[in-house]
């Protein structure tokens, strides 16, 4: 031991300015090199400016209370809330009539029950769960909501509307585009020739064409291929495109699962004496949908959006019905359009961010088995 | 269980006679359902065949493609070639697929761009710069691109100026709530010189880029590639058009009673309409410029760090070409979505192809062939569209040993 | 693709399919119970909604005096509210029983369309609406402006022929639906808004500020509106149309829904057998005046529609009259006797 090694610790300096604490922070993650710095200036700017006009637009100059449009029809107004308040059953309802809508509420309430009961993972009964909603609850729906039948009366469907006919148009083609795109993905992969074409091809016309060019033909040419003086009802017509429209993407995406499946899987079962759809039944699919699961609440988020189209061919969904409400001569003003246009555009993103964040959350406790 | 297999082979009968019946037989099982589907496809057909013969016949109408060749009797907006109301029906087809190229094409370009640069700021480490770009991504991929339109066409028309108080930009050009209306070129006979020049210098350039690849790879020397062509090719043209005095002339906008006479204009639906579709498709291609990135593995770009690239040729030259790889195919069906979502045009009535073929729906009643024939027309776009994107893909593939 | 295919060879080659004759609607109608009819999405005075979707307007109206004499009832009507585009459609397809939205009568319509116009229930014509400051006295000012109209509509076919004749430019901008169209115009997107004349008026009513917009003097077009059925279906056709002569000639003899119970007692022969009232000679005996067999339906078939709905005088009055908001003189509409269009054939 010499005398110039130091046997002790040096006493321990802070560490410097410009490493740690808040500046260091600030420089570390806004302007570390010059250009960084310059974006984020002005994008910080642009930020900023676009959550000022907003907040200046949806609050500061915003009427919150008045009892027609004179008070949103003036220069310099904002948003006219009042017309939401005065809109918002008809939003929900549609034209439902008043005395009847608790079967709407009912309608909304087992399905939230039963969502409720699936999506959280720590509930029980999930298999009870899953018939009741995939099969009990939309016939329990169509009976309760069309009525005619047990004393209830008969509301036609151009009495619906709003949020109710978007989540039937949603929720039906939900529900059947879930079986019928197994069905279709089976077929594309199946190993007879002619079946396989044919799913080829609904597969792939169906994925070719826009959304509206097939409502349109749903809504003007399907009424000329039925039998003369048959007509469908037009949500009818509108819920068949859809769910038809919905299941071609939906097969693409099973078939990326099944895709995804090692074959030693199929080989292994058949060599167990498993015929065809024991094996998919028991051993592909459930490994492949459960691959699949993210993608199929991703279609689940576009469907939800594109409900909006029906529109186009004029159902009064959400989004048509809050259009029709800008003609209403009580509130017709400049920002009437805009107002309702701010409030769909929440509506929306609420249901829809909910569920993509509920697919990230699925994914990461599904992912956990295929990690090594 | 191995000691009983031969015995297990002994025991049982011949597969045939295990199979007991026909019916069990999977290949004419297979067979079998086969016919019974082509059956049941083709009785359905004819069902529908019939069904729509007796109803056209009902309400007197005949299946024939001959109203393609009457006058329309409308106008259209806006169109690429001549249009008016003594153009036929074939003609408002023809502009409507033109317009609808028109946007997918402008609208594919830029939404690239566009959904390159917010992917790549999604993974910056500057925080305002990648909040920014979640947020984008967040709030735009989780709106009807539908609302999203009405609402960019309001956005586009509310703070615009009337016609005669138009923005004026240096005379040539003038925004109003009519649209962008910009001077437009008319070229003379001797333009071709220019063109001539254009030409010469792409194959100019392009036979620079081979020989100067050539010289990087054998002394190692590189060339300045972009900064010599770049220039060529803008110049050549302009230099043609010096050398053919100046064959072109601008055909200028001016304000005239109510509107614009003179000089080409982009309507506000097709801003509208653009902008919409540009940035709602942004945000999905952004997604997947992220994960292609995040696909490539670190230790490309430290190896590459480690050979002394720089940031910008590490990105240019070793990550981007590996994460193309992984970005191309689902790139492919955001173009489509693209296109086909181009059909949502008829909401604000820009006169694309679905509107023109609804409006002609309507003038002459002819659903089933007007249908038909934008039903062909959309499938043809897709096919072709894919075909050359697995085209590309097919290039840019890993070569593997 | 296979289907058109199909479609084509199996025309080219006449490949007799079998076509069903389809029920005739009457029997259609009375079977359900309630009539289908295609009405506009919102017009007001012709067929709009209120916030509990009760429907009221002239269409509407006509809609619901067929079916008070085909069903006795006039409620008993379901109401499709159909845009431009998909009206046609709608008919020929049979997802709607009888027609009345503002349709115009054309000779293609009539004709190629496989559809039949009953009659003319409002007598129209095109006009343009601008904005009070642009200061334009007349159409005729308007070269060079952009126009807003609704698509699929003659509309836009007159205001391209009308341009052309006068040897204008103009820019048209159209739109699917009829909100869009108002919006726009609004907006400012267009100098003029361009439909028939009655909806000029009607959709001022609905502007944020009606005073400041003027609808110029010329009317451009012919466009007599009125209720269309299928082609082929004499029987409905013959309903319609004389549903619509009952409204006339009610109006021109006095029966109103007021008067009609008393009416029925009338001694005038021609309401006797509008009413279809049994005559009684004065020797007691009796003669049937039942014109309501002529056309499948009871005897009080033109007794229900007045007295449900009152006769076309009351129709228009309560619609488009001067005790609405449209303020609409009867001009053309009102009876051939007091210097109108509307003219029925007698009951007889």
């Amino acid at each position: 031991m010499t005398a110039y090694v130091r046997t002790e610790d040096a006493p321990r300096l802070p560490a410097p300015a410009n490493i740690v604490g808040w500046r260091a922070a600030i420089r570390e993650r806004l302007f570390p090199t010059p250009l960084s710095g310059l974006a984020s200036i002005i994008i910080g700017a642009l930020l900023l400016w676009v959550i000022w006009t907003i907040v200046d637009w949806a609050l500061l100059r915003a009427v919150f209370v008045a009892p027609d449009r004179t008070l949103c029809n003036v220069e310099g107004a904002g948003a006219c809330w009042p017309v939401i308040q005065d809109k918002a059953l008809q939003w929900v309802y549609g034209f439902y009539p008043i005395d009847q809508r608790w079967r709407v509420n009912l309608v909304y309430l087992m399905g939230a029950v039963s969502l409720a009961g699936l999506l959280i993972p720590r509930i029980p009964f999930k298999g009870w769960n899953a018939l009741f909603f995939f099969v009990v609850y939309p016939i329990a729906t169509f009976f309760l909501l069309l009525g005619g039948v047990f004393g209830l009366p008969y509301v036609e469907t151009s009495q619906w509307g709003g949020l109710l006919v978007t989540l039937v148009l949603a929720v039906t083609a939900i529900v059947t585009s879930v079986p019928l795109g197994i069905l279709l993905a089976l077929g594309r992969r199946s190993e007879m020739p002619i079946v396989s074409l044919l799913s080829t091809i609904f597969i792939e016309v169906v994925r070719g064409v826009p959304l509206v060019l097939v409502l349109f033909m749903a809504a003007n040419m399907f009424p000329l291929f039925m039998p003369p003086g048959v007509n469908p009802d037009k949500l009818l017509k509108a819920v068949v495109g859809m769910s038809l429209f919905a299941s071609a993407y939906m097969a693409e995406t099973i078939r990326g699962g099944l895709q995804a499946i090692p074959k030693g899987q199929y080989e292994a079962s058949r060599a167990l004496g498993l015929p065809y759809w024991k094996m998919m039944g028991l051993i592909v699919m459930p490994q492949a949908l459960k691959i699949v699961i993210p993608g199929i609440v991703n279609n689940f988020i576009g469907l939800f959006k594109d409900t909006s189209l029906v529109t186009v061919v004029g159902i009064f969904d959400l989004l048509g019905i809050v259009q029709s409400g800008f003609n209403d001569a009580k509130w017709a003003s400049a920002q009437t359009g805009n107002t309702g246009y701010f409030a769909l555009a929440m509506i929306y993103w609420v249901f829809c961010f909910g569920m993509s964040r509920y697919s990230m959350y699925i994914e990461r406790k599904l992912n956990t088995g295929h990690k090594r | 269980m191995t000691a009983q297999a031969p015995d297990n082979r002994t025991v049982s009968p011949p597969p045939t006679e295990a199979r007991g019946s026909w019916i069990y037989d999977p290949k004419l099982r297979g067979i079998l359902s086969q016919v019974i589907v082509v059956a049941l496809l083709l009785w359905g057909f004819y069902e529908i065949i019939a069904n729509t013969q007796a109803n056209l016949k009902k309400l007197n109408q005949s299946f024939g493609f001959d109203f393609l060749s009457q006058a329309s009797g409308f106008d259209l907006s806006t169109a690429l070639v001549y249009f008016s109301s003594s153009s036929t029906y074939g003609r408002a087809l023809w502009v409507g697929f033109l317009n609808t190229a028109l946007v997918a094409v402008t609208g594919i370009f830029l939404t690239t761009i566009l959904g390159f640069v917010i992917g790549v700021m999604r993974l910056s480490k500057n925080w305002v710069v990648s909040r920014f770009a979640t947020l984008y991504i967040e709030i735009v991929r989780n709106i009807p691109l539908l609302l999203q339109i009405f609402i960019w066409y309001a956005l586009v028309l509310k703070p615009l100026p009337g016609p005669k108080q138009a923005l004026n930009i240096a005379d040539s050009i003038f925004i109003s709530n009519r649209g962008i209306i910009m001077p437009h070129p008319e070229f003379g006979d001797s333009t071709w010189i220019a063109i001539l020049m254009l030409v010469a210098a792409l194959i100019g350039t392009w036979g620079y880029r081979r020989w100067a690849r050539k010289q990087q790879e054998q002394t190692g020397q590189a060339r300045p590639v972009w900064l010599v062509s770049l220039p060529i090719i803008i110049l050549s043209p302009i230099i043609g058009l010096a050398l053919a005095g100046w064959p072109l002339t601008w055909d200028f906008p001016q304000l005239a009673g109510f509107n614009f006479k003179g000089g080409m204009t982009l309507v506000p639906e097709f801003i509208a309409l653009l902008l919409a579709l540009v940035i709602y498709t942004a945000a999905f291609i952004a997604e997947n410029v992220r994960s292609g990135i995040l696909a490539v593995s670190h230790g490309q770009t430290e190896a590459a760090h480690a050979l002394g690239l720089d940031n910008g040729k590490t990105l240019r030259l070793v990550v981007i070409p590996q994460a193309l790889r992984v970005i191309i195919p689902p790139m492919a069906s955001q173009y489509l979505n693209l296109t086909k979502n181009s059909s949502l045009a008829v909401a604000i009535g820009y006169p694309d192809l679905m509107y023109a073929g609804g409006t002609v729906n309507n003038q002459s009643g002819k659903a089933i062939e007007v249908f038909s024939i934008l039903l062909v027309v959309y499938l043809t776009t897709s096919l072709l569209t894919s075909l050359l994107m697995n085209w590309f893909n097919s290039r840019m593939k890993l070569v593997e040993r | 693709m296979k289907l058109i295919k199909n479609l084509a060879l199996a025309s080219v080659f006449g490949l007799a399919a079998a076509a069903s004759a389809g029920a005739a609607t009457l029997d259609d109608v009375k079977a359900k119970g309630v009539i289908d009819c295609g009405v506009s999405q919102g017009l007001i005075g012709f067929s709009n909604p209120d916030s509990n979707n009760n429907w009221s307007g002239l269409d509407v109206d006509f809609c619901k005096a067929v079916a008070a004499a085909v069903l006795g009832d006039a409620t008993k009507v379901k109401y499709s509210p159909l845009n431009a585009k998909e009206r046609f459609t709608a008919l020929q397809s049979g997802a709607i029983d009888v027609l009345s939205r503002n349709s115009t009568w054309t000779m293609s319509r009539d004709t190629t369309l496989g559809l039949s116009f009953a009659g003319v229930t409002y007598y129209d014509g095109q006009g343009f609406l601008v904005p009070s400051k642009l200061g334009v006295k007349s159409a005729l000012e308007l070269g060079g402006a952009s126009v807003c109209t609704q698509t699929g509509t003659t509309t836009e076919l007159n205001l391209a022929d009308y341009f052309k004749a006068n040897k204008m430019e103009y820019k048209v901008v159209a739109f699917e639906k009829n909100e869009e169209v108002l919006k726009a115009y609004q907006e400012g997107r267009c100098d003029v808004f361009t439909t028939d004349q009655s909806g000029l008026y009607a959709e001022r009513l609905k502007f944020t500020n009606p005073a400041e917009h003027v609808v110029l003097p010329e009317i451009i077009s012919k466009e007599p509106l009125g209720p269309v059925v299928r082609q082929g279906d004499a029987q409905w056709f013959n309903i319609v149309r004389w549903t619509y002569f009952a409204l006339l000639n009610a109006e021109e003899l006095g029966v109103t829904s007021a008067n009609v119970d008393q009416m029925k007692t009338s001694e005038n022969p021609e309401i006797q057998r509008l009413l279809s009232v049994k005559v009684k000679n004065p020797d007691g005996t009796e003669a049937d005046n039942d014109f309501g067999k002529g056309i499948g339906l009871g005897p009080d078939w033109a007794y229900n529609v007045i007295k449900q709905v009152g006769n076309y005088g009351e129709i228009f009055e309560r619609n488009l009259g001067q005790s609405t908001d449209l303020k609409i003189a009867r001009g053309e509409n009102a009876l051939w006797n007091q210097g109108g269009l509307q003219y029925a054939p007698p009951v007889r």
